[in-house]
């Protein structure tokens, strides 16, 4: 092809071969290398579905390893938004879970919340959580009728036995405001909601994994992504083991038995709770699953305030057993000696009578032991006028002040702010100005506030503190913050509970000690003593505006080497000495004998 | 006539490397595309991957079948094979089912094979051999007429009759060859000015919507729209594109792996083992793969301009120009449309793409060249 006159046009045609080439090299290179981020996310959001793997809950265990709360499997049902459509039967699938059609409505709408992050209608998403195997059991054989529909297994929490609900508390579905203030939870996720469960969620819960899946164009999951080297797997939550005895609760909330009321009791030496009872309570396992909802609302609407722990949130006078903590503070001011002596009058005596037959006059251990109410008004009377009123009733007002200051010290009229026990409330030691208010700068008088010295009146006192005081008695002069956990399996937790000094002499605790041990030989204590178990007691009778008296007994043992202390609080049912007091020295000589026969008695039923 | 012993010889191996180069990689991509985690065996015959390795060995059968055949006797048998085809392409739209809107296939048996794809061959012989006459002058008006008619024959057939628009187009590349004999060059600009009038006057909404809509199916206008960012739509008719630029962007610099193209893999990418098995290629073995993959490309087309330029007569050289300006235009056309420069047109990228008449097309095409181009020697300058 000599002469071509159009060779050039080969060089053209070669030109446009490269050109294309370029083209499309410099459109590779921006959509790959420059645009890539922006397009492997979409991709991403495209194909990859992360499905959360849910930790299994932490158990809780007694002090001895006796398992408390564990997990026991429940089903969900998880809908494909997208898959309920005109052809999906509606009425059917409502019949089949038992749930009325609007219900259907609301729960689908809640489910495209924008908060629901995990939303997706090409994905299951948990349309009702927290069924049994037999809510379900109609469902799973009629599945295959309702397309878009699936079961997914997670736990639930079990118990057990039936007491202790108020401490351990319950786990439900979380709630908008959860959802708000914490991250980790997603709609149908569920929490602590009370107790124990709700004060150690972040312990509990364990850490979710997250499994990668893939996902096609039509929302079909294909399996797991580069064979799972990116999912992450849950980490368990940590067990708990609790300060609790479960015998010696089992014991308690037997032994309160109908009556409304609350038990406390605390290792001294250690702070920890051995037993927290409330009644009347109620069964926890009735606060499970889908039952919960209507079980809680009818606890909620029971007169009997059955949700309320009475052990941290009934606030009572204390009554007599308050005569213990006057008589230490009382020697600690030197408003008396150890031997001081008043005479009592009986029931003639002036302003307050006294309730008990006894010789006059009386020392401090025989106050004590006769309960005798002139002996503490004189005792009161005298460590706040000591250094007479002084101008504006200051130098009264300044021994109110260092009394008050006393006595909170014995954990007194607020929570323990360091310790795990849910929902205390802070009873009330009145302070100076309280008093101020209501009677005026001058108003008052050591007459005026009678009443205190023998724990009646304005101080307002929970079970927990009452357990408390007489434990820091048993201790003669501290104790250590009252708490139920022991230890738990995540490293963290290795803790160091506060202890806290009332800064009142050792020996005066001797003499009201003493004191205590003859309430329980020859005063109030004596019917039901355990004399070989060296019991110290006080009883405590509180009159209130609610009809019959509340009882109520603070007592140790043994004497010398205190294991146990407690706090027993019965309302409405009258003397301390014969409602309160049996249940304190039953549980004392059980726990100390370790003879829990009365137990199986129960077991055998 | 000593001198035919000698003629394989001449074969142009390389072309014949690169084309196998080509179409292997085609293969392995294919079974990318069509992966589906139930793993099924790259060779097995239930599986688009075994398909086109059988088509692939039938099609090394076929180009060295044509090695072995007479290049004159496509020039003698031209216009008879030409007219044959013609009746085959007004039949196939009257015995066959629609397809996906299309009336291009012949189904025999398992086989489904698409005339169209082997026209282009004959039109390409036919085209030579016109052009290929001694007294030849495009620049005669009758000689510039009777090869656009040629073309335009089967054009208009695959066009009207078969709905393949894509198809269709690919006869444009026959301008190519037209161009290197010497057609005017106005002709070139005048065609290029008529396009970028139309793409205005389509922009900016000049023509009343009737007269569009008569010309253009509802689908075909959405698709210019798309393109030509008039609509927005990346579920709808953009999806496509929207998801095969996704694919190939995620794959970024080295590429997700053989295998692990999310993308294509979940079915996100429509086609992709058919006219968007670029997007494959790009997702699993990203900016690498896909440059070396245009850049072998280019060699191969080159190389066929290297072939054209040094055939010692008119008809071989109008044939390979030919040949050039088919692989030119579907990979053109493809690549550009899975890249979102192009429109959605449905044509696959040669020895890439899934199916059959499609590599036995390329196949005879670029054997019946290489024949050709063995037999030069033989030939006086």
């Amino acid at each position: 092809m000599i002469n071509d006159p159009y060779f050039k046009r080969s060089l053209w045609i070669r030109g446009v071969i490269v050109g294309v080439v370029i083209v499309f090299l410099v459109r590779l290179f921006v959509l790959q290398i420059i645009d890539r981020s922006s397009t492997a996310a979409k991709a991403d959001n495209n194909a990859l579905v992360r499905q959360t793997v849910y930790p299994s809950r932490g158990l809780m265990y007694d002090r001895n390893g006796v398992l408390l709360v564990y997990n026991q499997p429940v089903y969900e049902v998880m809908i494909v938004p997208k898959e309920i459509n005109t052809r999906f039967d509606t009425l059917g699938f409502c019949q089949t879970l038992g749930i009325t059609q609007q219900d259907f409505e609301q729960r689908l709408v809640a489910l495209k919340d924008k908060r629901n992050r995990g939303y997706s209608k090409y994905t299951p998403q948990v349309f009702i959580s927290q069924l049994s195997k037999e809510d379900i059991s109609i469902l799973n054989e009629k599945l295959y009728l309702f397309s878009g529909v699936s079961i997914r297994k997670r736990t639930l929490r079990d118990y057990t036995y039936t007491q202790a609900a108020h401490i351990l508390g319950g786990v439900g579905e979380v709630n908008q405001r959860d959802l708000d203030r914490d991250a980790y939870y997603q709609i149908g996720d569920y929490s602590g909601r009370d107790g124990l469960e709700r004060q150690y969620e972040t312990l509990l819960r364990g850490e979710k994994g997250v499994e990668v899946l893939m996902r096609d164009s039509k929302g079909v999951l294909q399996g797991s992504y580069h064979h799972g080297e990116l999912d992450c797997s849950a980490t368990a939550g940590a067990d708990l083991t609790l300060t609790l005895d479960n015998r010696l609760q089992r014991y308690a909330e037997m032994l309160l038995g109908d009556m409304t009321g609350s038990v406390v009791a605390i290792e001294p030496s250690t702070g920890e709770v051995l037993a927290m009872a409330s009644t009347p309570g109620w069964n926890p396992k009735t606060l499970v699953g889908r039952q919960r909802g209507t079980n809680y609302q009818n606890l909620l609407n029971d007169e009997k305030k059955p949700l309320m722990n009475r052990a941290v949130q009934a606030q009572y006078s204390p009554g007599s057993t308050f005569k213990t903590i006057q008589a230490l503070v009382a020697l600690q001011m030197k408003g008396i000696r150890t031997t001081t002596q008043y005479p009592c009058s009986g029931p003639k005596s002036t302003p307050i009578k006294c309730t008990h037959n006894h010789g006059s006059p009386v020392s401090l251990e025989q106050a004590i032991e006769q309960s005798c109410n002139p002996y503490f008004w004189c005792t009161y009377r005298d460590l706040l006028q000591k250094d007479d009123y002084g101008a504006d009733n200051e130098a009264f007002k300044r021994n109110y002040d260092t009394w008050r200051q006393y006595v909170l010290r014995f954990g007194l009229g607020s929570k323990f702010e360091d310790s795990d026990i849910p929902d205390q409330r802070p009873g009330s030691i009145p302070s100076r100005a309280f008093y101020d208010k209501v009677y005026g700068k001058k108003g008052w008088k050591a007459i005026t506030i009678r009443s205190l010295s023998i724990g009646q009146g304005e101080i307002l006192l929970t079970p927990l503190q009452l357990a408390n005081q007489v434990a820091t008695i048993a201790n003669s002069g501290y104790y250590i913050t009252p708490h139920l956990l022991r230890h738990s399996t995540s490293d963290t937790a290795a803790i160091q509970w506060p202890r806290y000094e009332t800064q009142i002499d050792t020996a005066y605790f001797a003499l009201v000690k003493t004191g205590m041990a003859r309430v329980m030989t020859n005063g109030t204590g004596r019917w039901y003593n355990v004399p070989e178990l060296q019991m110290c007691g006080k009883t405590g009778t509180v009159q209130n505006n609610k009809g019959k008296d509340h009882a109520i007994f603070i007592g140790f043992a043994p004497k010398d080497n205190p294991q146990i202390a407690i706090a027993v609080a019965v309302e409405n049912v009258g003397f301390g000495a014969t409602w309160a007091c049996p249940i304190a020295t039953k549980m004392m000589k059980a726990y100390l004998t370790n003879d829990w026969s009365v137990l199986q008695i129960q077991d055998n039923e | 006539m000593n001198k035919r012993e000698n003629i394989f010889s001449a074969i142009d191996w390389v072309t014949i490397l690169l084309f196998v180069l080509l179409a292997l990689f085609g293969w392995l991509n294919i079974y990318g595309a069509c992966y589906d985690f139930e793993q099924s065996g790259i060779f097995s015959f239930s599986h688009r991957a075994g398909k086109q390795f059988v088509w692939l060995m039938t099609a090394l059968l076929l180009g060295g079948s044509l090695l072995l055949i007479d290049e004159r006797v496509w020039d003698v048998l031209g216009y008879w094979l030409y007219g044959a085809m013609i009746v085959l392409l007004i039949i196939t739209p009257f015995v066959t089912r629609d397809i996906k809107g299309s009336y291009s296939w012949l189904t025999f048996g398992p086989i489904s094979l698409q005339p169209a794809e082997f026209a282009k061959c004959l039109t390409a012989i036919v085209l030579a051999k016109y052009m290929g006459r001694y007294d030849y002058t495009i620049r005669s008006w009758r000689d510039l007429v009777v090869p656009m008619a040629l073309v335009l024959l089967p054009m208009v057939i695959i066009m009207v009759l078969q709905k393949e628009t894509g198809s269709a187009l690919i006869f444009l590349a026959f301008l190519l060859p037209m161009f290197r004999q010497g057609m005017s060059g106005k002709i070139f600009i005048i065609g290029a000015a008529i396009i970028l009038i139309g793409i205005l006057v389509f922009r900016l909404e000049i023509l009343p919507d009737q007269w569009i809509d008569k010309a253009l199916a509802p689908h075909q206008r959405q698709r210019i729209e798309v393109l030509l960012g008039m609509r927005d739509d990346p579920h709808g008719v953009g999806y496509n594109v929207n998801q095969s630029i996704i694919a190939i962007g995620s794959g970024g610099f080295a590429g997700k792996g053989y295998l692990r193209g999310t993308q294509t893999k979940l079915k996100f990418v429509p086609e992709q083992s058919t006219d968007f098995i670029f997007c494959t290629i790009g997702e699993e073995w990203g900016f690498l793969g896909s440059a070396a993959v245009l850049l072998l490309y280019m060699v191969f087309l080159l190389r066929l301009v290297m072939i054209a330029e040094r055939q010692r007569d008119t008809f071989s050289r109008v044939y390979a120009y030919s040949v050039v300006g088919v692989f030119l235009m579907h990979l053109t056309i493809n690549v550009g449309m899975v890249l979102g420069l192009l429109p959605v047109i449905g044509i696959p990228l040669p020895l890439f793409s899934y199916g059959g008449s499609s590599l036995w097309g390329f196949t005879i095409l670029l054997f019946i060249l290489l024949r050709m181009d063995a037999a030069r020697i033989n030939k006086l300058r």
